[in-house]
């Protein structure tokens, strides 16, 4: 025999149908618990509590809900998400029509949180799909990516269908769709079908990765012990100067990466070392001040610091590495940016552990190249 | 004394009695499957008859499953849950419930990852198996977000491990499951670059406790089982031994500094534990102080998936499908069957058949009581199978990658 206790979201939720309001003005309060949610769990309890109010919204409540991503935290923005998917279960099992007219509204209005938009965006698909596919090519300069990339897979399907009979007009689809790609996959399908058309893309232009470097090393790492010692150039930066290194005296050398994907490889300058870190350091020259990304390439332990500030730093081996691996937020100053990377080498011998390399790039929030101003 | 000794009940009640110890919850049948590999951790559905011979006709339903996924289906009475990945970077983190009757699906909630979700491709963002109470389902993900929801779908709250803890995570991907009891929700996180095993609060999700762990690469899972009177305690293992910690307060135990494995999860059985250890070790636990070794044998080689305890006899299936069987008094093998492979899941167990499904989707019946072992059906399921099976409500129940599939004796429906 099963003995079932009524959760307490399900008596909560219908004591909030009962007082469900009529305008989403009195979801503020609820709302507002909901977007108080932080680290470790910080304002759950006190959440677990709002929700079956938000939850417990007519559909007409829709875009407050969403409304309420702007400026919100990722945690609450989960809060959040699972508030309006119950609220248009709710309304899609009641026969009752989603408010499409205002959804679509609130994508065009690019000030919203991306992924609120795209939330509105995948209600419309649900509910009106043809309307929903109407709406996709206008999101090609769109600056979120959660809806440019649907834009960008339209004009690439577009240029799929012209190969065979219009290849010029299928290489300018794919050209297109590469002036508004920002996220590797598509960057790296669209140059792959160009080349097989005879069009060379170049892929360390369109990455904008950092290929002019200084290098030193290598320093020890024996025991992994050298990833949290700070050797010199941690310390100070000084190109002209040089130091004790593992194998003797160490100074910086000229490193410029030619690699389609800005690998930075210490193995070039140093030889394949085992045990070991190195540092690489570059200029990099903004025009204002401004947010940014440093988003980095690593399948070894690195740190990384802007202007002498650190970022961050993870000491993991050889378990693989993509583009834009790790996104590192960051403030640029206006003229010029020291970036320094550590990158170290551990002990493994198998011949896929040969790696001692990075690659980086500089992007705005949407992965769109900022590139030196010198 | 031994820790681990079976309570004096019937072997009918004892799925019951233990089901209601670790999990405390009001709602749960003793014949759900709550959990990676059954109610007690082991892959066995005490009392389950499923059909010997699987054909066209065995199943019940297939269900469409969005986005890609290797966690097991979970099942609590008339639910089965499944968790998915989709996005261009798996980043859209999904729960699906789905009706046991006839595979319709009742809900699904969506997330945005807030950690990382870069894996390895044979598996995915939902690779670590949920795990329910009764009244909740906890789903974890490789991107270390955890998320409480009620059986209908209502949030109860989330956490976003990865973004807590920016570092403990793996380029590989995270493949731990999740344990639920009455004290804590444990989850095991543990990675070269930062681990720890916490358990959270089941109501809010904040930390009860956090223990630091060995900073290595680990994708074992934690498993509950029972303490000498009947409390219930949590075993982690990692390439460095194991540990075993009371769920409610993350209190060390015991502790094993043998080496033990960093994938195929321990198995508990009869008081004993069978540790993938570089072969199999079994470790019978003692009081007030680290468990004895009662044998190892390096003849027993789990890969991927995690060791069988049925009767007398202990299985354990390599990557490739070589199925091994061993004596449980001495650990001598007694003999291997050659299984169309390769392998990840761990087969599970009804009614004295072994269930192995290989990644190519073939689910191979093993009768292990003939002499040598012996494959008694098959059934292609023509997808690829990386997750464990479940039995639940006399039926096997098989995410793919494209579906979730209900098998079933025909006459049973």
């Amino acid at each position: 025999m099963r003995i079932t206790i009524p959760s307490f979201h399900f008596l909560a939720a219908v004591c909030a149908a009962l007082v469900t309001p009529a305008n989403g003005a009195s979801l503020d309060g609820p709302l507002k618990v909901l977007k108080s949610v932080g680290p470790e769990g910080q304002g759950n309890a006190a959440a677990s509590q709002a929700w079956p109010t938000v939850a417990a919204a007519g559909g007409s409540e829709l875009t407050t809900i969403l409304g309420a991503m702007d400026g919100a935290n990722d945690y609450a923005l989960n809060w959040l998400q699972a508030a309006v998917e119950t609220v248009v279960q709710r309304e899609s099992a009641a026969g009752r029509k989603l408010p499409v007219s205002e959804l679509e509204a609130f994508i065009r209005d690019t000030g919203h949180h991306p992924r609120a938009r795209r939330a509105a965006y995948e209600l419309i698909v649900q509910a009106e799909p043809e309307r929903a596919r109407k709406l996709v090519p206008g999101f090609v300069n769109d600056p979120a990516n959660e809806l440019r990339r649907d834009a960008v897979q339209l004009l690439m399907d577009a240029a799929a269908n012209h190969v065979a009979s219009d290849k010029p007009a299928a290489v300018a689809s794919y050209r297109q769709a590469l002036l508004a790609a920002r996220e590797a996959d598509q960057i790296e399908a669209i140059a792959k079908t160009l080349g097989d058309l005879g069009e060379k893309v170049d892929l360390a232009q369109t990455f904008g990765w950092v290929t002019k470097w200084k290098l030193i090393g290598p320093f020890d790492n024996t025991g992994n012990v050298g990833f949290g010692k700070a050797f010199p150039p941690e310390q100070q930066i000084d190109p002209a100067a040089e130091y004790d290194g593992k194998n003797g005296r160490v100074k910086w050398v000229g490193f410029e990466s030619k690699d389609d994907y800005g690998i930075v490889d210490f193995n070039k300058p140093f030889e394949s070392l085992k045990e070991v870190a190195g540092y690489a350091m570059a200029e990099f020259w903004s025009a204002t001040e401004r947010p940014a990304e440093v988003r980095l390439v690593c399948g070894n332990g690195w740190k990384v610091w802007v202007n002498g500030k650190y970022l961050f730093g993870r000491d993991e081996y050889h378990t693989g590495t993509e583009i834009d691996q790790f996104r590192l937020p960051v403030e640029l100053q206006a003229g010029r940016n020291l970036i320094l990377v550590k990158c170290t080498q551990n002990e493994q011998k198998e011949d896929w552990t040969k790696e001692w390399e990075f690659a980086l790039r500089i992007t705005d929030a949407l992965g769109t190249p900022i590139r030196s101003a010198q | 004394m031994n820790l681990f000794k079976p309570t004096p009940a019937s072997a009918a009640m004892k799925p019951l009695l233990l089901a209601s110890a670790l999990f405390a919850a009001v709602s749960l049948h003793a014949e759900d499957w709550p959990q990676f590999r059954g109610p007690h951790g082991d892959g066995i559905a005490p009392g389950a008859k499923l059909p010997a011979k699987l054909d066209a006709q065995s199943v019940a339903w297939a269900a469409d499953l969005p986005g890609r996924g290797v966690s097991s289906p979970i099942v609590v009475g008339d639910r089965v849950f499944v968790t998915s990945a989709s996005g261009p970077k798996n980043e859209r983190l999904r729960v699906l419930c789905f009706r046991l009757s006839d595979g319709t699906l009742r809900w699904e909630r969506r997330f945005w990852a807030t950690g990382r979700t870069m894996t390895h491709p044979k598996i995915s963002t939902a690779t670590p198996t949920p795990a329910s109470d009764g009244r909740n389902v906890y789903a974890l993900f490789s991107s270390n977000d955890c998320v409480a929801l009620d059986l209908d779908g209502n949030l109860v709250w989330y956490r976003g491990l990865g973004r807590d803890y920016p570092n403990a995570n793996n380029s590989l991907g995270m493949s731990s499951s999740p344990v639920v009891t009455a004290g804590a929700l444990v989850v095991q996180v543990e990675s070269e670059s930062e681990s720890f095993t916490a358990g959270l609060d089941p109501a809010t999700g904040g930390n009860r406790w956090k223990i630091e762990r060995p900073k290595r690469s680990n994708w074992s899972s934690p498993v509950l089982t029972q303490g000498p009177d009947g409390q219930p305690v949590v075993l982690l293992q990692s390439g460095k031994g194991m540990v075993a910690v009371e769920p409610a307060t993350g209190k060390i135990l015991w502790q094993y500094d043998g080496r033990s494995s960093e994938v195929p999860s321990t198995t508990p059985s009869h008081g004993r534990l069978y540790v993938p250890s570089q072969g199999l070790t079994v470790l019978e636990p003692v009081t007030g102080g680290p468990p004895k070794q009662v044998w190892h044998s390096a003849q027993l080689r789990p890969g991927t998936a995690s060791p069988l305890v049925l009767g007398e006899r202990v299985y354990a299936l390599n990557d490739s499908g070589i199925l091994s069987c061993g004596d449980i008094a001495d650990g001598k093998r007694l003999w291997q069957l050659r299984l169309k492979g390769p392998f990840s899941a761990t087969p599970v167990v009804a009614d004295g058949l072994l269930y192995c499904v290989n990644e190519k989707g073939l689910v191979q019946v093993v009768d292990p009581a003939k002499p040598e072992g012996e494959v008694v059906s098959e059934l292609d399921l023509g997808q690829t199978v990386i997750g464990s099976p479940a039995i639940a409500a006399n039926s096997l129940f098989i995410r793919s990658d494209g579906k979730l599939w209900r098998i079933v004796r025909p006459s049973a429906l």
